[in-house]
């Protein structure tokens, strides 16, 4: 089971630039949230900006990572940094 | 029964009901959290819609989601394309995006409603 730590660095791996927020919602470590900032979602609809985050757990959703809530933007909200 | 024909079936609800959702259990019961928070979102938009379980048979689930590209349950679809799964519906059911998607008046409140809203339609079911 990767930890949130792993997945969020495979996310930034993946999408270059992109900054994600991992948190583990239960406490198991099977259901994870990812909040996804990246300029590369400019311009995807939001189906296809949760695709490209999908895609870098290619087949471990619903597997390993039993759950992977997401939150997709494509730039912080005002207020965070 | 086929995979063939399990897919088949799929592929018939996504193309003939206008607002179809994949899930598991029934909107009346549902068995996963995001599942139930989806068929209670679209119960409180007063759309008609019809569901189908998954769960019954793991190769329902595995079709699916090569049809649709899409790993997790719940999936919605509308006029035949997938809209998304909890995280995205409740987003555009906040934002008032999922009215206009369904076509239908945005309720007055934009909240998550409270679980215990009543099923639309019985839930369609592959034997």
């Amino acid at each position: 089971m990767p930890s949130t730590e792993e997945v969020r660095e495979r996310i930034e791996r993946a999408l270059p630039g992109a900054r994600a927020t991992v948190t583990d919602l239960t406490g198991g470590g099977d259901h994870l949230r990812a909040e996804v900032v990246y300029g590369g979602f400019a311009g995807l609809s939001r189906i296809e900006q949760h695709r490209l985050v999908y895609d870098v757990f290619d087949g471990e959703i619903g597997g390993a990572i039993h759950a992977l809530s997401l939150k997709t933007s494509i730039e912080a909200p005002e207020g965070e940094t | 029964m086929t995979d063939e024909q399990i897919r088949d079936e799929i592929q018939r609800a996504i193309s003939e009901e206008r607002v179809m959702l994949f899930m598991k259990g029934t909107p009346d019961m549902p068995r996963c959290g995001f599942s139930a928070r989806v068929s209670q979102i679209l119960n409180a938009t007063g759309v008609d819609y019809a569901a189908m379980d998954i769960l019954p048979d793991p190769r329902i689930r595995q079709q699916l989601s090569g049809l649709s590209g899409w790993p997790t349950i719940p999936q919605l679809f509308v006029k035949g394309e997938l809209v998304g799964g909890c995280d995205i519906v409740t987003e555009m059911f906040e934002s008032g995006e999922l009215a206009q998607t369904l076509g239908v008046e945005q309720p007055g409140r934009a909240e998550t409603p409270a679980p215990q809203a009543p099923a639309q339609a019985p839930p369609l079911q592959i034997e």
